[in-house]
């Protein structure tokens, strides 16, 4: 392999990354940015997402792509029930809501480790078997299981931003993370579009533990590296940014995949956490946020 | 003395008898994890140190580590563990005050992952670099305590029951000045920063210094913590020191209550009872914490401490509907 092929191979490798990245970053941003919750069980959504699929794919025996709807399906029930359980009642107290998002991806690892033993190896075997060799270079290659991420994140995006800019109900959330009071006197039920964005960011995360569930081991503990990579991006983007977190997601994705495939992959997660700090010091309210009065 | 102090002064007693009677009593694996529970204390309530300021830290955890790693490092140079145990805590210390400098920059949410990304930093750093902190497998071989006085006394504390009185006697020690602390005129102005930010800056506090004198004071204790851990298990690796142990800390300081002193010992404490308890079901033991820990959130915000004056607030309104009831009927 050459070093032109390596950087293509690279290159290529972090678009995954991104696109990845990207729909889980944005999950996460969304609830920060309609109910000031920061929720730490969405790795464990996520997490959730991939234990599914493989349970329903490869011991059940369901059809991929069924699978993959039903996780989603099942993500986005225990979020609509964390959000009227647990977040509802924090509403507005940053802290509690933390604490009891944290509570909750405990009692969420456990319970797969409960439902599905711990230790075994949980193996799957692809649906997609082939590989892509990007512009017919023979060294260059993806398999199309990652292919598909990008295919499937890319498609929820356009989607939640067609929905978010296009529709009644995308502006009424957009109103009520602009300011939940006003949109409230205008008519906007705020527990109804809390509850609309828990849907749609446990889906997110859980349809990304889905279509990653074939690339990964699937372990209890598997969100959280993917969450420290989700904080990373969310405060370099800007808190509630979700434009701030695509474009960070893509930065970040490079940066860690870069430094990974030359340097090595704890170096370049620590480089990640400096570059955050030095953000957190250099401008708290990172590459897009609002400026914040004190 | 007033009764209050007395019924105070009379619980401590009680409760330093059954500790000192208990190391004879209790079966040897128990009394492990006795030693835990006091090193634990000390974490908890040098965390609550840090917290009455009114910033939670989520890098407590790897400052605990710091010391250990320190304390072990130098004790393989080779220098007494009884010098190195100080030094890890001034190790920690020295680490929180440097970390002091980015952190307390931010404040809230900023601050909580702010100090997140910095631990866990340092914590890659000790799994990254196999020269001298050993990667992932971490340290084996720490030396113990031993006190020897020649033909006079030798003692190995690295044995449980020696051990067990020295970290109650480190334990008493630390909760005193840490008492102390919150007592003087520091402990005053911090909970005048955490509860008064804007007003303490008004008539002259310099809210970032007392801060920071908080966090750095913290950091040493929860260093020494971390040395006295090294020292008896001898053996240290990062997972020790990860997201999950830092998660059990705030657990067990907000389940007990972080408005009075004795909340994180209670919640702690409590905690580590029932969590003993669990001992055959061990990897549900996570998911019980976070079943307390929402319920905690949602029914008892002010921890375990809380509870008795809710009990009577609950008794008083059940006493007052019955009367009301009863008036209705006449």
């Amino acid at each position: 392999m050459t070093d032109l092929e390596l950087i293509l191979q690279t290159v290529l490798n972090s678009l995954i990354a991104s696109s990845f990245t990207a729909i889980f970053a944005v999950g996460l941003v969304l609830i920060f940015g309609i109910m000031q919750i920061v929720n730490f069980a969405h790795g464990a959504l996520y997490m959730v997402g991939a234990y599914a699929t493989w349970y329903l794919y490869a011991e059940v025996g369901l059809p991929f792509f069924a699978s993959i709807v039903l996780a989603t399906l099942l993500t986005m029930a225990i979020g609509l029930l964390m959000e009227r359980a647990l977040f509802r009642p924090m509403r507005g107290n940053l802290f509690g809501g933390l604490i009891v998002s944290v509570g909750m991806m405990f009692v969420l690892e456990v319970l797969v480790v409960y439902l599905f033993g711990q230790g075994l190896m949980k193996n799957m075997t692809p649906y997609f078997k082939e590989s892509w060799h990007a512009f017919g270079i023979e060294s260059v290659t993806i398999s199309h299981s990652r292919l598909f991420v990008f295919a499937i994140a890319a498609f929820i995006l356009v989607t939640f931003w067609l929905f978010m800019s296009r529709t009644r109900l995308g502006w009424a959330m957009r109103a009520c993370a602009q300011n939940p009071e006003a949109a409230a006197l205008q008519g906007i039920g705020i527990g109804k579009i809390s509850m609309l964005a828990m849907a749609i960011s446990a889906a997110m995360a859980g349809m990304g533990g889905a279509v990653m569930s074939p690339l990964v081991r699937i372990t209890p503990q598997m969100g959280h590296p993917v969450l420290v990579t989700a904080f990373i991006v969310m405060i370099v983007g800007g808190m509630g940014s979700i434009e701030g977190a695509l474009i960070a997601a893509v930065a970040y994705s490079f940066f860690h995949t870069f430094v990974t495939t030359y340097i090595g992959g704890e170096i370049a997660t620590i480089l990640g956490l400096a570059l955050m700090l030095l953000v957190l010091i250099v401008k708290p309210t990172g590459i897009m946020g609002a400026r914040e009065s004190v | 003395m007033s009764r209050r102090t007395c019924l105070n002064a009379a619980g401590i007693a009680v409760v330093l008898a059954v500790i000192c009677v208990l190391p004879f009593v209790v079966r040897p694996y128990q009394l492990d994890f006795l030693i835990f529970l006091f090193i634990n204390v000390i974490l908890v309530v040098s965390y609550r140190l840090i917290a009455i300021t009114g910033e939670f830290s989520l890098a407590h955890a790897v400052i605990m580590g710091v010391g250990a790693y320190a304390s072990a490092l130098l004790a393989s140079l080779p220098i007494s563990p009884w010098i190195s145990m100080p030094l890890g805590g001034v190790a920690a210390a020295v680490i929180a005050y440097i970390l002091s400098f980015p952190l307390f920059r931010m404040k809230g949410f900023y601050f909580l992952i702010g100090s997140f990304a910095a631990a866990e930093a340092i914590r890659l750093c000790w799994v990254q670099f196999n020269d001298p902190f050993g990667g992932f497998r971490g340290l084996r071989g720490i030396p113990v305590l031993e006190i020897d006085l020649g033909d006079l006394l030798y003692l190995d504390l690295g044995a449980p029951v020696p051990y067990y009185f020295f970290a109650m006697i480190v334990g008493l020690i630390f909760l005193t000045v840490m008492y102390r602390i919150e007592h003087s005129r520091f402990g005053f102005v911090f909970h005048a920063v955490h509860h008064k930010d804007t007003l303490a800056q008004s008539v002259g506090v310099d809210v970032r210094r007392y801060r920071t004198i908080a966090f750095v004071t913290g950091g040493f204790f929860a260093g020494i913590a971390g040395a006295m851990l090294a020292h008896y298990v001898t053996a240290i690796n990062p997972g020790l020191f990860g997201l999950k142990q830092m998660l059990f800390v705030l657990v067990w300081v907000l389940v007990g209550g972080l408005g009075h002193f004795a909340g994180p010992i209670i919640g702690v404490t409590v905690l580590s009872i029932i969590d003993e308890s669990l001992r055959g079901l061990d990897e549900l033991r996570p998911g019980f914490y976070g079943l307390v820990l929402i319920a905690t959130m949602l029914f008892l915000p002010d921890g375990l401490v809380s509870l008795p004056r809710k009990v009577m607030q609950w008794l008083v309104w059940l006493r007052k509907r019955g009367e009301g009831a009863l008036a209705r009927r006449e």
